[in-house]
């Protein structure tokens, strides 16, 4: 017999009295009430969930967010220049309206610093960004550069996971290759149980909420 | 490793006896109870998701078979592989031959118990693949040669003299005169040394904190972002998990995310929580071009259908790790096994047979705090209690106290003989604790009274105060 075959043999020893003990499955989820409440509650707990998880969070109009990237670029001295996922949400937003920013478009290498990407949906519940990868979007955009700026839709923020998850492949749709809930910048506990912000992924995450 | 030549009692006592180890046991567990104190009041809720956990654990075992074959259906469908192998040697030997395949010289790997459990880095090593561990936990322990000593935080029982010292010795192109003395240039340096590494290997390794049936994805929560390079730089992604992380939903997956992090670190969520479905679809901007999935049994099938079962819920969150007072004072490297505390004397025995971790099961006060902190309800005190009870039955295992016990339990059984024999030994140990108000030394446990006092008993047993209360026994 095959590995696989023994494995699934001996799994079936005893199954039939393990199911008749445990619970049937069921996909209905146990939310905290964190997780549920009206779109304007959702957006002021999305932002201070974020905050607590280390991120920033901004805001502006769509045509107002290439000056909001620039203001907070040149704030926290990170300089000009970032490399843009080429979303078409993303490319259509009047850049030239902010002229000192220098914007590349496409895949984050090593030596891009900032990368700005298009965030899928934000969970309230605990402030996190729901990203993916795609045709347009090379996942190192979300864990590559030292500063990850996301751009969520403000009406894109939703309670919990499974609503955010839902946004993303609709209704039993496929999944993406990487899907991934950024809470916050990349951090550690690991030398002498010190939190340190920065080890592999970005030591940055600003969050611009796209007002409607 | 050279520890594993003394037994259980002997590495005990060198870890209590360490003075760097105590201090970061010590800081470990008082910051452990003050966060989860702090999460739990902003998470009033959490013992509902911690049944909604446990619930969902229990029926995604209970379903194992049918959930592997849906998931392994999903996978193929993504464009990935499944490769199913039932122990050790079967694994190592699937990994290597999949890395073989990918011409890969380095593997990055981001953390991973089941690597651990299957000591994938030795067989990588004899094959001329260089695994290099990007958790900068593990990536303190690879330098070193050591193993992890917690679930979450591998390198707990480290300083920094120790880590600076490591990096000095390992990254010798660097200026020697350096300053390595805090915290943040250790960091830096990791940074950048594992940057290197990340953009030149040739495979990603990663474990996975669950399968998800219905979609063919798996779970990977990280802290550091590490996970998320390792799956999406190297051009093959070789996922090694065991068989028991099947969950039937993505939804049941979310049930989990919501108490692992807030179990092993009292944090909310970690900052990376990631689904991965497949290798890079043909337009992808990134990824690999292969996935496999490597599913593991190792013991897990067997167990799932005796007594230890309930074990297998365990989510690997370290909680009964960082509230274990025997874990607190002897540390994770005393346990000589993958998994240490609770939950390691358990799944040690448990996975591995009893022979192999005789004194895991004796290492608990049974204080039950580890119980009350699991996110899925382990029962661990009653496991370790029934291992006892397998150890006491097995003549090849050596039991401290079993003929003390054997007589006791034949004498207790015979109330005519028991009732004035035990009159007779607590005035005699009356009689020897007269003098100082405890009693130093007592024949038969002289191991139990070499370190501790015994104390001397007041008034009679209990049988005599439950007649001289008056009340009869309830039949």
């Amino acid at each position: 017999m095959s590995a696989r075959d023994d494995i699934l043999a001996a799994l079936r020893v005893g199954a039939a009295n393990r199911r008749a003990s445990a619970s049937a499955s069921t996909s209905d989820p146990v939310l905290p009430a964190r997780a549920t409440g009206a779109a304007i509650a959702l957006r002021d707990r999305f932002v201070e969930m974020a905050l607590f998880a280390g991120a920033s969070v901004g805001s502006a109009v769509a045509a107002g967010i290439p000056a909001a990237i620039s203001a907070y670029l040149s704030k926290e001295r990170l300089g000009d220049r970032v490399v843009l996922a080429p979303e078409p949400a993303l490319v259509s937003l009047p850049w030239r309206s902010a002229p000192r920013l220098e914007v590349r478009t496409g895949v984050p290498g090593p030596e891009d610093r900032v990368s700005v990407t298009a965030a899928i949906a934000g969970a309230a519940e605990t402030g996190s960004l729901l990203v993916s990868s795609g045709s347009r979007t090379a996942n190192a955009a979300h864990v590559l550069c030292e500063t990850h700026i996301a751009v969520l839709p403000a009406g894109d923020i939703v309670g919990g996971y499974e609503a955010a998850l839902s946004r993303l492949r609709g209704d039993g749709g496929a999944m993406p290759r990487a899907a991934t809930f950024i809470t916050g910048p990349s951090r550690t506990a690991d030398i002498e149980k010190t939190p340190q912000i920065g080890v592999h992924g970005p030591k940055r995450l600003h969050i611009l909420l796209v007002n409607e | 490793m050279n520890s594993a030549a003394r037994g259980f009692p002997e590495r005990a006592a060198a870890a209590l006896a360490d003075p760097v180890l105590g201090a970061a046991l010590d800081k470990l567990q008082g910051e452990f109870r003050r966060d989860r104190g702090a999460m739990l009041s902003r998470m009033p809720e959490f013992e509902a998701l911690r049944d909604r956990a446990m619930t969902v654990r229990n029926y995604a075992l209970a379903d194992m078979d049918g959930l592997l074959e849906q998931f392994e259906r999903n996978v193929i469908a993504t464009g990935g592989t499944v490769h199913w192998c039932r122990d050790a040697e079967e694994a190592r030997a699937t990994v290597t031959r999949l890395c073989r395949e990918a011409d890969a010289k380095t593997a990055v790997k981001s953390k991973s118990m089941l690597s651990e459990e299957i000591a994938l880095n030795d067989a990588l090593v004899d094959a001329g693949i260089e695994p290099v561990e990007t958790d900068l936990g593990e990536y303190i322990l690879q330098l070193r040669r050591e193993t992890p000593s917690h679930i979450v935080m591998p390198a707990i029982h480290l300083n920094a003299g120790q880590i600076g010292d490591a990096f000095r010795k390992s990254h010798s192109d660097r200026d020697s005169g350096r300053d390595l003395s805090n915290a943040d240039a250790l960091l830096a340096e990791a940074r950048a040394t594992l940057r290197r590494r990340f953009l030149d290997a040739d495979v990603g390794i990663t474990g996975a904190n669950a399968l998800i049936a219905e979609t063919g994805s798996i779970l990977l929560v990280t802290n550091e972002g590490n996970a998320d390079l390792v799956h999406t730089l190297p051009k093959t992604h070789i996922a090694v998990v065991g068989i028991e992380k099947v969950l039937p939903t993505l939804s049941d997956a979310m049930a989990v995310v919501r108490v692992l992090a807030r179990s092993a670190t009292a944090q909310e969520i970690t900052s990376y929580t990631t689904l991965v479905s497949g290798p890079a679809r043909t337009d992808e901007a990134d990824g690999p071009r292969a996935f496999h999935v490597v599913l593991v049994d190792n013991g897990r099938s067997k167990m799932l259908a005796g007594p230890y079962a309930d074990a297998l819920r365990c989510i690997r969150c370290g909680a009964c790790q960082s509230l274990c007072p025997v874990y607190g004072a002897i540390g994770g490297h005393a346990y000589d096994a993958v998994y240490a505390g609770p939950i390691g004397a358990v799944l040690t025995p448990a996975l591995g047979g009893l022979e192999r971790a005789p004194h895991l099961p004796q290492a608990s006060s049974f204080c039950g705090q580890c119980e009350d902190v699991c996110p899925v309800r382990v029962p661990l005190p009653a496991l370790m209690r029934r291992l006892r009870e397998d150890s006491f039955r097995r003549p090849d295992i050596a039991v401290a106290g079993r003929r003390l016990t054997r007589f006791w339990s034949w004498a207790a059984r015979r109330p005519a003989l028991y009732r004035p024999g035990l009159r007779l030994g607590l005035a005699m140990l009356r009689l020897l604790g007269a003098h100082r108000g405890a009693i130093r030394s007592l024949p038969f446990i002289s191991g139990w009274t070499g370190a501790r006092d015994f104390p001397v008993p007041e008034g009679g047993s209990f049988v005599e105060k439950w007649h001289a209360s008056g009340r009869e026994p309830k039949r």
